[in-house]
């Protein structure tokens, strides 16, 4: 099976507390680590298990390609992603304010027709603008089938998946043959949420995603990063979407500190009349 | 004509209530709207949406949308939008809108809006607010396109009210499927089961933490029959096994706001404060006095949660 799986440089997802405005207005988020966003280090940790017998994941079964949008510093995001385990990685050149997610949608599309993968993969949305919109849109200009908020995946051939969606309060099991589109939660990288047909059912993965070992990182730097560029891939570069100014909420001023549960209630009742 | 559209939300042959948060802000942004029902019992749900000042409900009700299945529903709410002349669509911000509404502004060729908390119009100009970077800022977006589309959040909306009159109802047409449709099989639903009032909809909601292990159901479940409240849980407790997963309250669970919200054993991880900090009331019983929680909590009760909660239970009866 040959998967793309496209990933997001962001600012620290665990400190997004720490975000200040600019004078202009903008989110300013200097002096946040970039990191990957965290569910497409799922999806990719997904795109791996789909392409590997778990117990002896040296050996790959599959191509795993990955693919960003952003400037040159986001091959540093790549380049661990191959010490991690893809083959290959691809960078778009393009930074945000020149995107919106259709925009990126019609150069994943860009992308998706030359490399004709069997399954795309992403993030059910990134930890920045948090859209949830890139993998339904890139599904429509495909004209593939798409599951989203993907909590497990199972395959018994590299031809369909069954993938249990995790909608508000339900589960939807759907059976999607491929080519498609499917987003991932955090809950794909349990240890049982990915059973690939090449993996003995009673392998357990450890918890969440793997890391990658240094002889790995050494290696990865021979592996292929291709840069491209947007225009070559969705030449109509018109924006749908455009962000204008942002503000800070506001703050939740910390309240009181109650004695003991009995001054709780009184307050929940007297105070807050809320019980 | 121009206006528009609502996208219902249908569960069991009803309306989610999420639909009256879509309706709310088909209302606020004036004009006329009507309501699209899609799904089994769209005929019976229609009925129900006639009160509420549409100028007309629609309601598609075939075997191919028995299921939901984006690649079934999505080609005919386009071609609903495009008949009618609607320049605007709003959905649900829920897991039905969410997985539709991209899918549907790809085909229609228009900008998307997601989750937004807020709308202004100013001389023709729409802005649209949606919470960004787990809820730390508030962004606020212009759609450049003819045709609009918005998921509205359940939590700043409020639910719209059944004003009287009754809409005409039309009967609309299946527009057949996606040729991608063919393949998806849908399978089966699984839906969590229980008694308690929905997460996304309850007045009260109380949470715990990983800290409460195995006693999580034994320690929450007294609190929240004596506040008739939602049970949820944070990440970590969801990840550890000892709540169920369609608990989870946060970025990448539930949303919620409720009236009241009880934080218990929770630390307050900013994942899961993204997830409830619109609660009016908060508050926070941890045995930690330095957990973040207590930051944004309007009490707070640094107290081991296995005495407070039962405790609490007992007071809460002592003084009803």
């Amino acid at each position: 099976m040959k998967i793309l799986v496209a990933v997001k440089r962001v600012a620290d997802p665990d400190n997004l507390n720490k975000i200040k405005l600019s004078a202009q207005g903008k989110v300013d988020t200097t002096g946040l680590e970039p990191k990957a966003s965290p569910y497409d280090d799922y999806a990719l940790e997904t795109a791996l298990r789909l392409t590997e017998n778990g117990t002896n994941t040296k050996a790959r079964l599959g191509e795993v390609v990955v693919v960003t949008f952003g400037p040159k510093e986001a091959e540093q995001m790549l380049r661990a992603m191959l010490g991690t385990g893809a083959d290959r990685a691809i960078r778009i050149d393009a930074t945000d304010d020149v995107l919106d997610g259709d925009l990126v949608a019609r150069g994943l599309k860009g992308i998706v027709d030359k490399e004709k993968p069997d399954l795309v993969l992403l993030g059910y949305q990134q930890a920045e603008s948090e859209s949830n919109e890139v993998g339904q849109m890139l599904a429509e200009y495909l004209g593939w089938p798409q599951a989203t908020f993907a909590g497990r995946i199972t395959t018994t051939d590299d031809k369909v998946l069954l993938v249990e969606r995790e909608t508000d309060g339900a589960t939807a099991h759907v059976k999607v043959t491929l080519p498609a589109v499917v987003t991932v939660i955090d809950k794909i990288v349990k240890p049982k949420s990915v059973q690939s047909k090449h993996t003995p059912t009673t392998h357990n993965y450890a918890d969440g995603v793997r890391f990658a070992a240094l002889m790995a990182i050494m290696a990865a730097k021979k592996k292929p990063l291709a840069e491209q560029k947007l225009a070559d891939l969705a030449p109509d570069a018109t924006l749908k979407v455009r962000y204008a100014n942002a503000e800070l909420p506001p703050k939740r001023a910390a309240g009181v500190k109650v004695k003991d549960v009995k001054e709780l209630v009184t307050k929940l009742k007297t105070e807050a009349k809320v019980v | 004509m121009a206006g528009t559209l609502v996208i219902a939300e249908l569960e069991g042959g009803k309306s989610r209530s999420t639909t009256f948060s879509a309706i709310a802000f088909a209302k606020q942004v004036g004009g006329s709207f009507a309501i699209l029902a899609i799904g089994p019992g769209a005929a019976n749900a229609a009925k129900d949406l006639a009160g509420f000042g549409a100028a007309k409900v629609i309601a598609v009700d075939d075997p191919a949308v028995k299921d939901y299945v984006v690649e079934r529903f999505a080609p005919t709410v386009a071609k609903i939008v495009k008949d009618g002349g609607f320049d605007t669509v709003a959905v649900t911000a829920s897991s039905f809108g969410k997985d539709l509404a991209p899918r549907l502004a790809a085909k229609l060729g228009a900008g998307y809006a997601p989750d937004i908390n807020a709308v202004t119009v100013d001389g023709g100009k729409r802005l649209y607010r949606r919470p960004t970077y787990a809820g730390n800022a508030l962004s606020w977006l212009e759609i450049a396109t003819p045709i609009q589309i918005v998921s509205v959040r359940q939590t700043e909306f409020p639910a719209a009210t059944a004003s009287g009159g009754a809409s005409p109802v039309e009967t609309g047409a299946y527009a057949g499927p996606d040729a991608a449709a063919s393949q998806v099989e849908f399978v089966k639903v699984e839906v969590g089961k229980s008694e308690r009032p929905d997460l996304g909809e309850a007045r009260v909601v109380v949470s715990g933490g990983r800290s409460l292990k195995e006693q999580f159901k034994q320690v929450l479940e007294p609190l929240a029959d004596a506040l008739g409240a939602a049970v949820g849980a944070s990440r970590a407790a969801c990840d550890a096994g000892y709540a169920a997963p369609e608990l989870q309250v946060g970025q990448t669970g539930r949303t919620v706001a409720p009236q009241l919200y009880v934080a218990v054993g929770i630390s307050g991880a900013i994942q899961h404060i993204a997830g409830m900090k619109g609660s009016k009331v908060i508050v926070a019983i941890n045995k930690d006095p330095d957990a973040p929680i207590f930051q944004i909590s309007d009490y707070g009760l640094v107290q081991d949660l296995f005495v407070a909660v039962p405790e609490l239970v007992k007071e809460l009866k002592a003084q009803s």
